[in-house]
């Protein structure tokens, strides 16, 4: 916790990489709740294509979100490989699959460069920046932006 | 314990007090005379008054004396509690409730109308009766300050006990000012007897003395009369009494103030010792020290050998200074009231058993999480049953025999912890009588709010999400339900208009029935409304079911002006939603000319279900078992094709439409055959009956019942989703929705369809 405080103090923060296909992603640790194995989630009928189905996450219904999909790439052909992150997005709690996690970052926000102009909406919707570590290109990611219907929806 | 939680108690209490107060009123409006309601309503009022005084919230201490000194003429049956006397109590019941709400969460109530009150109430403990009807609050221009209120109710409190005052009427404005200014001092004689009850809950008589010194110049005789000799002494009895002389400028008021939180628990008598001034309310009465001896030795006739108490006698009578005397009495109740209390909480205890249908007030979040454990618990007892069998092909009997009782007693942990949450949904219903009220004043209408079934008992969550959505509907029956009274009238009706709130238990549901004997549903103006917004097509054929249904339609309103009541764009759709979050169902039955009714059906818990597991499509399933009617196995025989796509199955010579679950969830592209699976005969809420087609049944269990709300959102045609004793998540089906899908509505998620299967939803 000092450790945490210590950072945002000194205007840095950590951020949680993952894998999805051949990009790198990453997501405010903060937002992170833990990371779990891949299990077979539950179906949902009439559900938009990258929710994947549910899952009992200790005795909570947890949502499986196919990040790859809801990024507007391929579906996910999940193997036991995979993992879980289960973030929270604003009051709620989701899983989001990805590939691997790979890293744990900790930035300030000169590292962070600006999402450059893409013609792709979804893109500048929910990329916050862009980081280059060690000649990899990792976006880093708007939770909330990506899922803003969870809301709206039910409100 | 700091002053924050025990205000919270405090205003937890005020709660209980308020209804307490709400149902004694309502039953004195009912023709009950019984004295021990009319104390009931006092005591609650009194009790409000007490503890607001104590955490300084002086606008709800006063508002709180003037009603309890009106009540105190209806005690003392100085005052007849008739209907308009009723309608002024029932009032101020509601702003005594608003300032209870004002002072716990800050903000302001309506000045004009609780000081209307105030008059109102004022006036009838004068003995004046109310000018009658609904004039009572014609807001009164607001008045400077809040202490005018406050100074206005100290004179007017005289009765408060049962030594044959009768008020005098006075005004208010004329006295209010003075009564810091009263020159003239005056010599009141006070009688003070405590009895065993007053050191019992912690008071001491010598600090109320101390206190009673403080108001003017004090001189005290104690009677210790009564004292028995040692032996016989009882500990926690109370033998002295106290004549005191005040010689102060101030009024009665002030000095009954004093015993103020005592007065329940002493006998106490105020009273003028020299012939008063003009300005004094009191009539002066002749001062009777020997009906309180009397008085005296009726309470401790057993140890009534009075040695040498002649001469305090007769030393109280004379009633000069024997101050001496005074201190040393106080400093014997002081060991006295020790050890009195040390033998309290023993007494306390006792009494505690004795008395049925004690509570205790236990933090909703715990028994939150009690429950949410018990259900973990269920889930893993299942569990371990699960792979038990699995894995124990032998069935060693003690392990079964074990894992069984195990069942029922996760069963019944799961069955009390249930209980503890089941609540009668009278709370609500009490403040739906104050909305009728309300509502009915400011449409000039005359209704009557009949009850019935308050009892019945539901989970807390119920209840709680209940109120909002029956506030929505009792104000749409009272606005635009129930005709005027002239119109009534007119079509031969009695003017007053009944609104009846029903509740009972039917087939492990609660059933909340709101009928009104209003003019019914315009389906004419209703169908045009519809066909005006869009909502249905111009040439579009609607039974009369449908027609009534199309008001949960949203935006649908048909008042004709927007109302401050109802019609504010949003409405019954509001309320169908709310209904339907809470896993219920709403429909309508309306007669035109004789009043609608609005038919809830709800779950009795939002925690368990018992439910029959199947197999869909490879997806399990929990079809909740009380829509189940029976189950079958369909004959090729049976099943007859029915135009294009339907297919019905013949039971017992009826048909029954088969309803592919499977295809309607999307869970395949094709029809399934039916005689490979299993119909479930299900009967929805809005009546008929479907043939659900699954492919297998696995078995049934009860199970708990998870939100898929919480984190993601509502999934049409699913109900909820639970966990399997394998620990994977099983979705739980939406009986009606599918049923109502069936008949040819969408379920798809889209928005724009929304509506319509909330819709058919219905009916």
């Amino acid at each position: 916790m000092s450790y945490a405080v210590k950072n945002l103090a000194q205007g840095s923060r950590e951020l949680i990489a993952f894998r999805i296909g051949d990009q790198e992603f990453c997501v405010n640790i903060m937002s992170v709740r833990e990371i779990r194995g891949w299990t077979k989630a539950t179906a949902l009928p009439h559900s938009p294509s990258y929710v994947m189905g549910v899952i009992n996450l200790r005795g909570a219904v947890l949502p499986i979100i196919d990040l790859s999909a809801r990024l507007g790439m391929r579906k996910a052909e999940p193997t036991q490989r995979h993992v879980f992150i289960v973030a929270q997005v604003k009051n709620r709690v989701v899983g989001l699959l990805v590939e691997a996690v790979s890293d744990i970052l900790t930035v300030t926000d000169e590292n962070i460069q600006p999402v450059p102009e893409v013609s792709s909406e979804l893109e500048k919707q929910y990329a916050r920046g862009i980081l280059a570590i060690d000649k990899r290109m990792i976006c880093l990611i708007e939770l909330d932006a990506l899922f803003p219907e969870t809301e709206s929806e039910v409100a | 314990m700091d002053m924050n939680e025990i205000k919270e108690i405090f205003f937890q209490e005020c709660e209980e007090q308020l209804a307490e107060l709400e149902s004694g009123l309502l039953k004195l409006n009912d023709g009950d005379r019984d004295p021990e309601t009319v104390n009931a309503v006092f005591r609650a009022v009194h009790s409000i008054k007490g503890g607001a005084g104590a955490f300084g919230l002086d606008d709800l201490v006063s508002f709180a004396h003037v009603f309890e000194t009106t009540l105190d003429c209806v005690r003392s049956n100085k005052l007849e509690p008739n209907q308009d006397v009723l309608k002024v109590m029932l009032k101020s019941a509601d702003v005594l409730a608003d300032l209870v709400t004002a002072s716990r969460d800050g903000g302001g109530v309506d000045e004009g109308r609780s000081r209307g009150l105030v008059k109102e109430l004022e006036a009838l403990a004068r003995g004046e009766m109310p000018s009658g009807g609904a004039s009572a609050e014609p807001a009164k221009p607001a008045a400077p300050k809040p202490a005018a209120a406050k100074a206005a109710p100290a004179p007017a409190a005289a009765p408060t006990d049962d030594s044959g005052f009768q008020p005098i009427p006075f005004t208010f404005d004329g006295f209010g000012g003075e009564e810091e200014t009263l020159m003239e001092p005056t010599t009141f004689e006070v009688q003070f007897k405590p009895r065993r009850e007053l050191y019992a809950k912690g008071n001491e008589a010598a600090l109320l003395l101390r206190d009673l010194s403080r108001v003017g110049e004090m001189s005290i005789n104690c009677d210790v009369s009564t004292l028995p000799a040692f032996d016989k002494l009882d500990p926690e009895e109370a033998y002295f009494s106290w004549t005191i002389s005040v010689k102060t400028d101030k009024n009665e008021q002030d000095v009954r103030s004093v015993f103020e939180f005592a007065e329940w628990d002493c006998d106490l008598d105020v009273k003028v010792a020299q012939v008063a001034t003009e300005e004094l309310p009191m009539v002066p009465v002749p001062f009777d020290l020997s009906a309180l001896d009397d008085d005296a030795g009726d309470d401790d006739q057993d140890n009534a050998d009075d040695h040498a108490a002649a001469d305090a006698v007769h030393a109280a009578e004379t009633a000069s200074n024997v101050t001496k005397l005074a201190a040393a009495a106080a400093r014997v109740e002081k060991k006295e009231s020790q050890s009195a209390a040390a033998a309290a909480a023993a007494a306390n205890a006792a009494n505690a058993a004795n008395s049925a249908g004690q509570t205790i007030r236990v933090d909703l979040d715990r028994v939150d999480r009690l429950i949410n454990l018990v259900g973990e618990l269920v889930i893993n007892q299942a569990m371990l049953s699960q792979s038990v069998i699995e894995n124990d092909t032998t069935g060693t009997s003690a392990i079964n025999m074990g894992l069984e009782e195990l069942q029922q007693l996760t069963r019944e942990i799961q069955d009390s912890v249930m209980a503890i949450r089941a609540q009668p949904v009278k709370p609500v219903f009490q403040r739906m009588s104050r909305i009728v009220r309300e509502v009915a004043d400011m449409v000039g209408k005359s209704i009557r709010l009949v009850t019935e079934g308050e009892n019945t008992e539901v989970d807390k969550t119920v209840i709680d999400k209940l109120a909002e959505p029956l506030t929505h509907m009792i104000r749409n029956a009272v606005d635009h339900g129930i005709e005027s009274p002239e119109k009534r009238e007119a079509s031969g009706k009695n003017p007053e208009g009944t609104v009846k709130l029903t509740a009972k238990h039917r087939s492990g549901r609660i059933v909340i029935e709101l009928a009104d004997d209003g003019a019914g549903i315009n389906r004419e103006r209703v169908r045009q409304k519809a066909i005006d917004n869009d909502l249905i097509a111009a040439d579009s054929n609607l039974t009369d079911e449908e027609i009534d249904n199309l008001i949960f339609m949203p935006g649908f309103s048909t008042a004709d002006k927007i109302s401050d009541i109802s019609g504010r764009g949003v409405g019954m759709d509001v309320v169908k939603r709310s209904i339907q979050a809470l896993g219920g169902r709403i429909s309508i039955s309306s007669r035109p000319g004789h009043g609608s009714t609005f038919t809830m059906s709800l779950p009795l818990t939002l925690a368990v279900l018992d439910g029959m597991v199947v197999t869909v499509a490879g997806q399990t399933l929990v079809v909740p078992l009380t829509a189940i009617v029976e189950t079958l196995q369909p004959e090729a025989a049976a099943i007859h094709s029915f135009g294009a796509n339907q297919r019905l199955i013949s039971i017992r010579n009826s048909f029954c439409p088969l309803v592919d679950v499977g295809r309607i969830l999307n869970f395949r592209g094709t029809q399934a055959n039916p005689v490979e699976g299993v119909a479930l005969l299900v009967e929805s809420e809005g009546g008929g009956q479907r043939a659900l087609m699954v492919d297998a049944i696995q078995g049934q269990r009860q199970v708990v019942i998870k939100s898929l709300e919480a984190n993601y959102t509502h999934v049409p045609g699913i109900a909820a989703a639970t966990i399997l004793g394998d620990g994977r998540v099983a979705l739980i089906l939406d009986v009606d929705a599918v049923v109502a899908a069936s008949r040819g509505q969408s379920l798809r998620q889209d928005s724009g369809m929304k509506s319509d299967m909330s819709l058919a939803a219905t009916g």
